[in-house]
């Protein structure tokens, strides 16, 4: 299994989940890479966006990949995230932790198999996760 | 986020701001080349035309990459055997190639200005690959990616700019960007190569010596020379040149530091530069070239938010 934290606002969350699998399982080898998908968006062309660094230090040929976020809103950023993976290799299989699940706001058929909180939030109302201070705001 | 500009016609339209954003970006696109499918899909729906009327190999390569890695659709045009030899004005043959759909215009022209005319009629994104002796953003760009890469940064470095200066857009472009970005930067070739008061129009040191320059300088950029562009005699002969402001492994040696050598290419050994220079760990030449693709696909990225109709 190797992990997959999703820039900007995933890897720190994925930072700390791998950091904790590390301690739970100290003997194991742990991969762990962070992807950007900005150049993958679909909405390209309405704003161009900087890109944050993609490292990906192994291959995902054949592996069963965790993709980490921290918020699942409308799903267009683990499409992007798939066709990206996929330009990287063929893995076995990929699955998705996120912290906070928008149920109601997803845009194409994406779902969580791991999930921190599921909230049934409106598009009107705001989620933020804030790193330093470890709070999920809902406003 | 976005550039300032609409087009990339020089540097001199550009901020400091607006340098860092393309290197950045640029770097982003150096690790995508490293991946085994060397390409994203952001300027798919993008069609650009490559826009040569004066020859070049390694600029249109590099553009051509840049812009299929960015899976963008691409055309060439070179001026030779085209509607060019049957009279069709500059702006016609834009028109007409604009009149099917194309978004995005990359031009090198011989006339000076060119694109900058082009902009004025056209309502494509303009990318300026060399225009007459004026400039050539794309590779000032480069060269700043890649002594950044070899020094950490530009700011306060000293930068020397070898050979014909008088006739070359590499070298305009550079002191542009080397002096927005906060280094020092001087010329140094022989005087007929220099033009007259460019010490005070653009605020760079002025020297004939070429040990003297290399003694002074973090990395030196040394410049073709541009037999094609020159009606006039300018030096004796490309050896009496060479003897005197060739860089030679010799030169390099005898300096208290180690230099980085860069050149645009394509090179003249024996001329400008020698062998045994431009081949040994000291040159960054080969990174150069790899940067100008990256380069390019972060200029192609950052300007295509503006697509036209």
């Amino acid at each position: 299994m190797v992990f997959i934290g999703m820039q900007p606002r995933g890897v720190y969350i994925s930072g700390k989940i791998v950091e904790s699998i590390k301690k739970i399982a100290p003997n194991e080898n742990v991969q762990y890479g962070i992807l950007d998908i900005t150049f993958y968006r679909d909405d390209v062309r309405d704003q161009i966006r900087i890109a944050n660094r993609t490292d990906i230090p192994f291959s995902v040929e054949g592996k069963e990949v965790v993709l980490i976020d921290d918020v699942l809103y409308t799903g267009r950023t683990i499409r992007a995230a798939l066709d990206a993976l996929l330009d990287f290799g063929r893995p076995k299989k990929v699955s998705l932790c996120v912290l906070v699940d928008r149920k109601f706001n997803r845009e194409l058929p994406i779902q969580p198999d791991y999930c921190g909180k599921a909230i049934d939030s409106v598009i009107s109302q705001k989620v933020k996760v804030e790193a330093e201070s470890e709070q999920v705001i809902l406003y | 986020m976005q550039l300032s500009t609409k087009h990339l016609l020089g540097i001199k339209d550009l901020t400091a701001e607006d340098i860092s954003l393309i290197l950045s970006t640029a770097t982003q696109f150096k690790e995508v080349l490293q991946r085994p499918v060397k390409k994203v899909p952001s300027l798919r729906e993008i069609t650009i035309v490559n826009l040569f009327y004066e020859n070049s190999t390694r600029t249109r390569i590099s553009f051509e990459l840049a812009e299929k890695r960015l899976s963008a659709d691409t055309i060439n045009f070179t001026a030779s055997g085209s509607s060019v030899s049957k009279g069709e004005t500059l702006l016609d043959t834009v028109n007409n190639i604009l009149s099917m759909k194309v978004d995005m215009v990359v031009m090198r022209h011989s006339a000076s200005g060119a694109p900058h005319f082009l902009a004025q009629h056209i309502p494509a994104a303009i990318i300026n690959a060399g225009d007459g002796i004026n400039e050539h953003p794309t590779q000032a760009l480069l060269d700043a990616l890649s002594i950044q890469e070899k020094l950490g940064t530009l700011e306060g470095k000293k930068v020397a700019l070898i050979g014909d200066i008088m006739h070359s857009r590499v070298a305009l472009s550079n002191i542009y960007l080397l002096k927005k970005m906060g280094a020092e930067v001087m010329v140094a070739g022989p005087p007929t190569l220099i033009p007259k008061y460019i010490k005070e129009a653009l605020g760079v040191k002025v020297e004939y010596n070429l040990k003297k320059a290399l003694e002074w300088c973090d990395v030196a950029n040394v410049l073709r020379i541009q037999l094609e562009r020159q009606n006039q005699v300018l030096f004796s002969s490309l050896r009496e040149y060479n003897l005197a402001y060739g860089v030679s492994k010799k030169l390099l040696d005898g300096l208290k530091k180690e230099i980085v050598i860069m050149h645009p290419g394509p090179i003249n050994r024996g001329v400008e530069i020698d062998s045994d220079v431009a081949d040994s760990k000291q040159s960054v030449i080969l990174q150069q070239v790899e940067n100008g693709v990256a380069v390019r696909m972060a200029v192609l990225y950052l300007l295509s938010g503006n697509k036209s109709a």
